[in-house]
């Protein structure tokens, strides 16, 4: 299976950065106990709820887990959709 | 006199845990410390026979702790290094003869008499890790640079914090530098970012740990092996000395020898 920087890069990657990404996203998860369904759920619903507000550019939104040390933030990007001028 | 606790913890089993006890232990009281190793392993003694002292057991942590003889009477000392000592774990008893405040009351007795109490845990998260690190002053988790024991070892750190015992320090163990080298092993940088508490050693994967461990002998006895001086190294930083890297390219040829020699490094 291609792993996320391989197909990135379009280069194979070694075993070493296989593990080093593939642990990355498991810390995040054991440190958080959000599962990988259960955090896209959570970003479907966070995009369903500011939906009833604003209209937001759904292909340009990021919803992800940063780490910094060993802290973890929610960091949500969504870009709003300027409303159409009513004539 | 106030003695340090220092707790050699890991999630995964088998990571190295007794050996870098057993190994610290001796260097420190190599380099004049007096020293206590406490196996908290309670059912699974290992320390004796790492350190070579098994057949030299009368009293263990249970009976000690118990009241079945003072403490001075569990502790044996070792022939090799006049300030070092262990108290065995208890073979045939099991994890909840001892309690967290067991530990805490017995380490404060110890801190009277020692520079060092190193407890030797057992892996996991169970009764046996509770009482290891509630005494700490300092918990060091070991690791190998391989995804499970890494994993795992994030889940300690993270308990050790909830503990308010940190932050842990980190020791990589077996580390191949050629399989590093290849990028077929996580390299120490790499787990340092994943795990991200302070550094306090590298060990190399050295056959020299399992030969001297065969002979009840810790590698630490002598500055020969890269995993000795390795194990020295940790020691001088756990006294506060800022101790350079090793050069751990374990193709230890003569010329890499001659050349370490030559320039007194290592
Ligand atoms: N740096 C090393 N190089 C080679 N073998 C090692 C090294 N460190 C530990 N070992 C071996 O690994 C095994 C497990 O080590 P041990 O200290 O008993 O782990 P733990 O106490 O964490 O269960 C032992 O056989 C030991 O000799
Ligand atoms: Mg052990």
């Amino acid at each position: 299976m291609a792993s996320f920087l391989e197909r990135l890069t379009g280069k194979k990657t070694s075993s070493a950065d296989q593990a080093k990404e593939r642990l990355s996203l498991v810390l995040i998860h054991d440190r958080t106990d959000l599962s990988p369904e259960n955090l896209q759920s959570l970003k479907d619903r966070l995009i369903e709820v500011i939906s009833d507000y604003v209209k937001i550019d759904t292909r340009q939104t990021e919803i992800e887990i940063k780490t910094d040390g060993r802290e973890q933030t929610l960091i949500a990007n969504i870009p709003l959709i300027r409303p159409r001028s009513r004539g | 006199m106030s003695g340090k606790v220092v707790t050699i913890t890991s999630g995964k089993g088998g990571v190295g845990k007794t050996t870098t006890t057993a190994n610290l232990g001796v260097a420190l009281a190599s380099l004049g410390d007096k020293v206590v190793c406490i196996d908290s392993d309670i059912g699974l003694r290992n320390l004796d026979v790492v350190l070579g002292l098994e057949n030299r057991i009368v009293y263990d942590l249970v009976d000690a702790v118990e009241g079945r003889c003072r403490v001075s009477q569990a502790m044996i000392r070792d022939k090799r290094i006049e300030t070092l000592y262990l108290i065995p774990a208890a073979q045939t008893r099991d994890k909840n003869a001892v309690s967290p405040s067991d530990m805490i009351k017995l380490c404060n007795t110890l801190r009277e008499e020692m520079d060092w109490i190193l407890i030797d845990s057992p892996a996991g998260i169970e009764r046996g890790f509770r009482n290891a690190i509630a005494p700490a002053d300092e918990v060091l988790v070991v690791t190998n640079p391989e995804i499970s024991a890494v994993r795992d070892a994030d889940r300690i750190i993270g308990l050790v914090e909830a503990e308010e015992r940190g932050p842990a320090k980190l020791v990589i163990n077996r580390l191949k530098s050629s399989m590093v080298k290849r990028g077929d092993m996580l390299s120490a940088e790499d787990v340092v970012e994943l795990l991200a508490i302070p550094l306090i050693g590298i060990v190399p994967e050295d056959e020299n740990v399992i030969v001297s461990t065969n002979q009840g002998q810790p590698v630490a006895l002598e500055a020969k092996s890269l995993a000795g001086r390795s194990f020295n190294n940790i020691a001088k930083r756990l006294k506060g000395e800022d101790v350079p890297w090793l050069d751990l390219n374990e193709k230890d040829g003569i010329f890499n020898r001659l050349g370490r020699i030559i320039s007194g490094g290592g």
